[in-house]
């Protein structure tokens, strides 16, 4: 059997692209070697939904970035049920030497298409930012910025693509590419082959060598590493937007970022490295992230700190690479996804479908296309009220089994029939075993419930995926 | 349930007892070992035999209405409270409230130690609880961060089970833990304690493989050169304990940010008048017989302000 398409990575660009072909009458598979989708870089990184401002206007990052960011806001959200706040941002000065740079940016994001941008004086901050440092004279307002829980978007995108038809693999690593004599591929993963027209490859970190092995070594990836900092959600309130700095030539900056889930979390931190598996957080990292972020916003203490990650920016030179290679016909590159990739990525779906179809494949649109996804019903998010319905409709809603965030054994089990295999799936789901006691509580119970709705033993739980088991001895 | 029956005895006639678990005894249904009641009791129990002491008197006491599997999730300066069961929200309004909510533990994240986060990092407690009641052996070599009792009790009982403890190591210069189980747990077991050494990195993509430890001076700075690492697949984090008061943090009470326990003059007392919190949840005790005594105190405190208020 013969694929349409194969697309190899099932981070945000990959579901991206998944979903928007799933419009299609195209059969389409995603191939991720992970044990979910959404365990590379899509899990770790600020979750905000850029503007569009800080880019160069000539750049595709830029445009794609406010298309992504319409689309979000007026497509995506809605018809997913994702829970994504427009909370807007302000990118801040400590120098009124500075301001000029400040206008550039608002002309630039003019340029590009960024709408509403507005310079705030020190009176407007006072009332709007009480918390904001003593050193902040005055900042650029962005209202259409937001934020998204990542790993939520790229779960509810595949969901969606999968109801739509597409085939997803996990724990399906691409390790061999061969060129089809009549055209097309022969794409090896996990000792099954599968045959395609097209291959789309949005291997993030590995793009490079995905693009090799189907014969067209044209770029090469170096991560850029992130530390970010989550912060208890009792300091949900401090900032009513995003903080920037002023962006420097490798970044945005250490920014105080709002998450969906309600903790505030400070980082990034940027510093390139060699290793595509290095996501551990340091001493010196911690150190200069709230070094940083305590000029923005001085009430920032260290004891605040409930979680800490890395994440690795997928980066190849300065700009995004959506492309064909003429020296691999039928593949098109989605690499180089750094930041504000989580952003742009339902633009880059439309412009890999483009690509495509400029290539020969018929976008041939199916007769039912699923626009729209039931949200799945989150403790966490609803009032009291809402709860009573819930538990009355099916008991099991009234069955807490994370304590710190409210998370009960229906919402776990919900999370496992929407593919959760994992601790870390169900927790990026539910929020179950991310509050403060970090699964000190829950972790059995959650284990419990995974080995009925799975028929797993304890032995074969992990945490993400094979080489994770969380024990090594069942006595029972 | 030390409160419960006490203040049952007190006169109070109709007491509600709310238990998010499946079954009364809270954190002693998994500290298997003995240890508990030599002061309350005169004999030594171990932690479910100590639990099921109380468990017994408040089933057959019909003044107390036993509620398990109930999660309180809402709590007013009024005294209405709200909690959820399987099945049900259901919406209480109390003449007393006591809190007898415990403590969680704190966490790697809180401390925080760097390096990457694999699976085989445990809270101390969650590896009791894996080990007592489930029979999961969580590793086979491990390092114990922290040496008070739990961190020193899980020491012996992964020792007991097979497990290599490799090291404790602690960041003070002391152990905070009894001398008895500094004796007990790690001399008698051969396992080495380092005093003023702290996890500089956890290593290891999925599970863990190695910590690099490194020694510290009086201010708890690195010391050049001291570092060395140790190989292992778990990493137990026993790093002190929380009260969990985030219910009388909703209802508005003072809460001393840096320990979590309610402010007031006297022990079991909150700033919000009929509304107690005993046990853990007061403070972090030691030895169960005292959160037996005090929780008792707390009962008697609830009747009377209950007659109190029956009076005014
Ligand atoms: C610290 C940090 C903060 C960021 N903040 C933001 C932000 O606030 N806003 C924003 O818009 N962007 C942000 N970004 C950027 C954003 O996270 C990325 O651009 C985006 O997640 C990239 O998604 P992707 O799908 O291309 O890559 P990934 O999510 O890494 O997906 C690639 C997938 O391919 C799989 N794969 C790799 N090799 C193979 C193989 N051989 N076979 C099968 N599967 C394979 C991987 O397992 C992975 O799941 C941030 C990034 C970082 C690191
Ligand atoms: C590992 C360990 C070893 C110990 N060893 C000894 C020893 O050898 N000797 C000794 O004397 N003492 C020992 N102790 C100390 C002693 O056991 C404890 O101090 C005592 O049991 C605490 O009792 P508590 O009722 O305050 O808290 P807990 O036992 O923690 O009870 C709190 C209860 O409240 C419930 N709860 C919390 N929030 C809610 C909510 N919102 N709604 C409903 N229910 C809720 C919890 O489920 C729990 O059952 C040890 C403690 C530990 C952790």
């Amino acid at each position: 059997m013969t694929y349409d398409v194969v697309i190899v990575g099932a981070g945000v660009t990959g579901a991206s692209i998944a979903r928007e072909l799933s419009r299609y009458r195209l059969k389409v598979l995603v191939l991720e070697k992970e044990a979910e989708p959404a365990f590379g870089v899509s899990k770790s990184n600020s979750g905000i939904i850029h503007a569009g401002t800080q880019n160069p206007p000539t750049s595709l990052k830029g445009w794609l970035c406010v298309e992504g960011n319409r689309l979000m806001r007026e497509e995506i959200a809605p018809d997913l049920g994702l829970n994504f706040v427009q909370c807007g941002q302000l990118v801040v000065i400590f120098d009124e030497a500075d301001r000029p740079g400040l206008e550039k940016i608002k002309k630039e994001g003019e340029e590009l298409g960024v709408r509403g941008l507005k310079l705030v004086d020190r009176a407007w901050l006072d009332a709007n930012e009480p918390e904001l440092g003593p050193e902040v004279k005055a900042a650029l307002l962005v209202p259409s910025a937001g934020i998204v829980s990542p790993y939520r978007y790229v779960y509810a995108l595949i969901e969606n693509a999968v109801k739509n038809g597409v085939e997803l693999r996990t724990l399906a690593k691409v390790t061999a590419i061969a060129r089809v004599q009549k055209g097309g591929f022969y794409v090896e993963a996990s000792g099954r082959v599968y045959e395609t027209r097209f291959l789309v490859n949005a291997a993030g970190l590995y793009a490079d060598e995905i693009s090799a092995m189907a014969g067209a070594p044209t770029f090469r990836i170096t991560p850029r590493k992130g530390e970010e900092y989550l912060l208890d959600k009792k300091r949900e309130h401090m900032a009513r937007r995003i903080i920037f700095p002023m962006p420097t030539a490798e970044s945005k900056g250490i920014l105080v970022i709002k998450t969906s889930d309600g903790n505030p979390m400070i980082g990034p931190t940027a510093s390139d490295t060699q290793d595509k598996e290095d996501l551990s957080t340091t001493d010196e990292g911690l150190a200069e992230v709230l070094r940083e972020t305590r000029r923005l916003m001085p009430t920032v203490s260290k004891s605040d700190i409930i979680a800490y990650f890395s994440g690795l920016r997928p980066v190849s030179g300065k700009d995004f690479i959506v492309r064909c290679e003429e020296s691999a016909p039928g593949l098109v590159n989605a690499a180089g996804i750094q930041s504000p990739g989580l952003t742009a990525a339902p633009a880059i779906a439309v412009m890999v479908a483009g690509i495509l179809k400029e290539r020969g494949l018929a976008l041939a649109p199916k007769e039912q296309f699923h626009r729209l996804r039931r949200r799945p019903a989150h403790l966490f998010q609803v009032p009291l009220e809402e709860t009573r319905r819930l538990i009355e409709k099916d008991p099991a809603y009234g069955d807490i089994v994370c304590r710190c965030e409210l998370v009960s054994a229906q919402e776990v089990r919900d999370a496992i029939k929407r593919g959760a295999r994992t601790l870390d799936g169900v927790k990026f789901r539910t929020r179950a075993q991310a509050g403060r006691c970090h699964g000190g509580f829950c972790t059995t119970r959650i284990m419990k419930i995974m080995q009925e709705e799975l028929g797993l033993s304890a032995l074969e739980i992990t945490k993400r995926g094979p080489g994770s088991e969380l024990i090594k001895d069942d006595r029972k | 349930m030390a409160a419960a029956l006490a203040a049952r005895e007190a006169g109070v006639s109709d007491v509600l007892l709310l238990e998010r678990d499946q079954h009364l005894g809270g954190i002693l249904n998994q500290c298997i070992h003995p240890g508990f009641g030599l002061h309350h009791f005169k004999e030594e129990l171990t932690g479910p035999q100590y639990a099921d002491r109380f468990a017994r008197r408040v089933r057959e006491d019909h003044g107390i209405e036993v509620s398990l599997c109930s999660f309180v999730v809402k709590l007013t300066k009024d005294r209405e409270l709200s909690y959820l069961r399987p099945g049900a929200l259901e919406e209480v309004k109390a003449g007393a409230v006591i809190l007898a909510t415990g403590c969680r533990e704190r966490t790697r994240e809180m401390i925080p130690i760097p390096g990457s986060r694999p699976a085989g990092v445990y809270p101390a407690g969650l590896a009791q609880k894996m080990v007592n009641m489930e029979g999961w052996i969580p590793g086979t070599e491990a390092v114990i961060v922290g040496s008070g009792d739990i961190g020193l009790i899980m020491a012996r009982r992964m020792a007991l089970e097979g497990v290599k403890v490799k090291a404790v190591v602690e960041i003070q210069k002391s152990s905070r833990g009894l001398v008895r189980n500094v004796v007990q747990c790690l001399e008698d077991f051969g396992i080495p304690l380092y005093f003023q050494h702290r996890i500089a990195m956890i290593r290891g993509r999925d599970r863990v493989e190695r910590v690099d430890v490194v020694k510290v001076d009086d201010q708890f700075r690195d010391l050049p050169g001291s570092g060395f690492s140790i190989d292992c697949d778990t990493v137990l984090v026993s790093v002190g304990l929380i009260p969990e008061n985030e219910l009388l943090e909703m209802a508005g009470a003072r809460l001393d940010p840096k320990a979590n326990t309610p402010v007031a003059e006297k022990v079991n007392l909150t700033s919000i008048p009929g509304v107690f919190a005993c046990g853990n949840a007061c403070k972090v005790y030691d030895l169960v017989d005292w959160v037996t005594r005090d929780s008792e105190l707390a009962g008697r405190m609830a009747a009377d302000y209950l007659g109190a208020g029956a009076r005014a």
